[in-house]
């Protein structure tokens, strides 16, 4: 069984900062991470490598630092790294990376593809349901729990604003994976020893079943209007009582406010 | 000269971090509480490969540097200073002189085991009227056909009871003084080999330190780990290797409370400033972190000189002696900042400043490390 893992080197967001007068990040000084949910597909498809002997290939598109990553992938467990680097690629929204992933994905074999539901830096969730429909796919999202038959069948339980959905769906297939439902390992001290005695592949444009310029900023019609800050608010209070006097603290608050 | 760790020690402190917060420091004012020994981390490590970090591959290690090594119990400390010297004792003190001193058989039987963390490993040289004065030992190792017979005791034994392989010293011969000591390998269950009464403690109170007990215990002849009368040669070695590891859980906990009482300093108010606003603070702070730094970089040039198989005892010494000295300093310090607050269980720092205690008193108090740096000087 052939697994591929789409991944993606984010700035970690719960130490980043935003400049106030330009609207946007602050990206010096802030640590890079493998994105949480990325972390986590990769994780089910370990689970499914300790179990059926699967052979887990990750992927991810950007610059040549996004080495690191693919370096913890390895001391994961991951068996293959391919890194997509080329300056054809700069700019590329979700539309123009879900393109090229799916370009150098169709050159591989593959039964499963899993990725993170969405990347913290962009939250777009929009780059794997991309690839599944450039690779013509069927594709489960917001997968918390995944049970495979060991053949060709994956029972997915898929998280709604509702509950839960169970559907079955048939390898080869997209499943994307919410960081809350599966705690990814840690690196093992092996793993890391021999992470940096393997090849991280450094794939080019050239490389990809792909039209040049549907990659990078050229193949990206997103154009971003504005951004802004939010407002910060300040922090809430809290009462640790019992629910007769809460009920009385919410009315008594909500009418100060003039909201009831 | 590169001070800066290489792209395989930043993915390893980036893991060791990780694995310290979500899994070590949780548990530490509870194990410290409780005086319960963090078993269910042990595993955890064990599963990672944090239990075997400088035994090389082919003993079943994970054939990583010293430096990594120093850095995980770093790491550890800074959360929980029992996990630390958990993972020190196991690795200096008993996979190192069995890696550097055992004979192949030996080194094949047990460092795999050890090493994985399937067992845990312990030390024990200090007997009740053998502490700085190591060479009064007083258990003794008589050989019997084709198997040693050991009587006598020792104290203060970290991971006692839960170890299953002892690294042993006891006399063979009391007529040769030092020369007459031995090294012994016991495994957990042999009889006559008994743990006797676990110490209460003001620190590191997860760890166990228990008393072993040796009334006609035998092992077999071929458990004498290296030559016969070297024991105390061994004994002294080993400790320049657990030096190392001590010096970095002193680090740790210097480094913990240095943390935690920037955080609180920022936080706290008093005559409307945050504490950290008030120059005394900032100076005082800006004190104890040089000398956390100046401390890493002796342990780390001590655990460099190790992975060269360069002489590193005075380096060992030296960075036991100020990283003990700075984790008192420091933690004291941090609880003077916390105020009433720090004197309680509430903060971590109070239970730091009891951590930090034994630093400057196992493996060679603060006064042998002196003995030791003075010998070099006036040789």
């Amino acid at each position: 069984m052939n697994i591929i893992v789409t991944i993606k080197q984010v700035p970690n967001t719960n130490v980043i900062k935003i400049n106030p007068q330009t609207g946007t990040l602050i990206r010096e000084g802030v640590p890079s991470i493998l994105n949480p949910d990325d972390a986590s597909a990769l994780e089910m498809a370990l689970q499914l490598k300790d179990k059926f002997g699967a052979h887990v290939t990750v992927i991810t598109m950007g610059p040549p630092q996004a080495d690191a990553i693919c370096r913890e992938a390895f001391a994961m467990g991951a068996d293959r790294a391919i890194l997509l680097s080329d300056r054809k690629f700069a700019g590329a929204d979700t539309l123009a990376t879900s393109y090229a992933l799916s370009g150098a994905i169709k050159t591989l074999d593959y039964d499963l593809i899993l990725a993170g539901r969405q990347a913290i830096d962009g939250d777009t969730a929009q780059t794997p349901v991309s690839l599944a429909q450039h690779l013509d796919l069927p594709q489960v999202t917001y997968a918390t729990n995944l049970d495979f038959d060991g053949k060709k069948l994956c029972t997915v339980t898929k998280e709604t604003e509702e509950g839960y959905q169970i559907l079955e769906v048939e390898t080869p297939c997209v499943l994307t994976v919410l960081s809350s439902a599966i705690k990814p390992r840690y690196m093992t001290v092996k793993g890391i020893m021999e992470a940096y005695d393997k090849e991280v592949e450094v794939w080019g444009a050239d490389k990809l079943d792909v039209e040049v310029e549907r990659l990078g900023l050229s193949g990206s019609p997103t154009r971003v209007k504005k951004s802004f800050t939010k407002p910060q608010k300040q922090p809430g209070e809290v009462f640790e009582v019992d629910p007769e006097e809460a009920v009385e603290i919410i009315v008594k608050k909500l009418k100060e406010k003039h909201i009831i | 000269m590169d001070f800066s760790l290489n792209k395989r020690e930043e993915l390893f402190l980036q893991m060791i971090r990780k694995f310290a917060a979500e899994e070590v420091q949780p548990l530490a004012a509870e194990i410290d509480d409780q005086e319960r020994y963090p078993i269910e981390t042990v595993e955890k490590m064990a599963k990672i490969g944090i239990m075997g970090i400088p035994i090389p591959v082919e003993y079943g290690g994970q054939g990583g540097t010293n430096q990594m090594y120093i850095m995980a119990v770093e790491e550890l400390s800074k959360a929980c200073a029992t996990t630390g010297v958990i993972v020190s004792s196991h690795t200096s003190l008993c996979m190192n002189p069995i890696l550097e001193f055992g004979t192949e058989e030996q080194k094949k039987k047990y460092l795999p085991k050890l090493a994985s963390g399937e067992w845990i490993g312990a030390f024990g040289l200090t007997e009740p009227n053998a502490g700085t004065d190591a060479a009064m030992q007083q258990t003794m190792a008589v050989l019997d056909g084709d198997e040693w017979v050991i009587n006598g005791s020792k104290i203060f034994i970290t991971n006692a009871g839960y170890a299953h392989v002892y690294v042993i010293m006891a006399m063979t011969d009391k007529s040769l003084g030092t020369k007459g000591i031995s090294a012994f390998i016991v495994e957990k269950d042999t009889p006559g080999f008994t743990i006797g009464k676990k110490e209460k403690k003001m620190g590191i109170r997860g760890s166990a330190t228990c008393e072993l007990i040796f009334e006609n215990c035998r092992i077999p002849k071929d458990n004498l780990l290296g030559e016969l009368g070297k024991g105390f040669k061994i004994a002294m070695m080993t400790l320049d290797g657990g030096r190392i590891g001590i010096a970095s859980q002193a680090l740790g906990i210097a480094q913990g409370a240095l943390d935690a009482t920037v955080k609180y300093t920022k936080e706290r108010k008093q005559f409307g400033k945050t504490i950290a606003q008030f120059q005394n603070t900032q100076f005082q702070m800006a004190n104890l972190e040089t000398k956390i730094q100046a401390a890493r970089l002796l342990v780390r040039q001590a655990a460099w000189k190790k992975d060269m198989h360069l002489p590193y005892s005075v380096d060992a010494a030296m960075a036991k002696l100020y990283c003990a000295e700075t984790a008192m300093e420091t933690t004291t310090k941090c609880v003077q900042f916390h105020g009433g607050y720090g004197y309680t269980r509430e903060y971590e720092v109070e239970r730091m400043m009891r951590d930090a205690k034994i630093t400057e008193i196992y493996e060679g108090t603060s006064e042998v490390q002196r003995m030791v740096i003075a010998g070099k000087l006036f040789k």
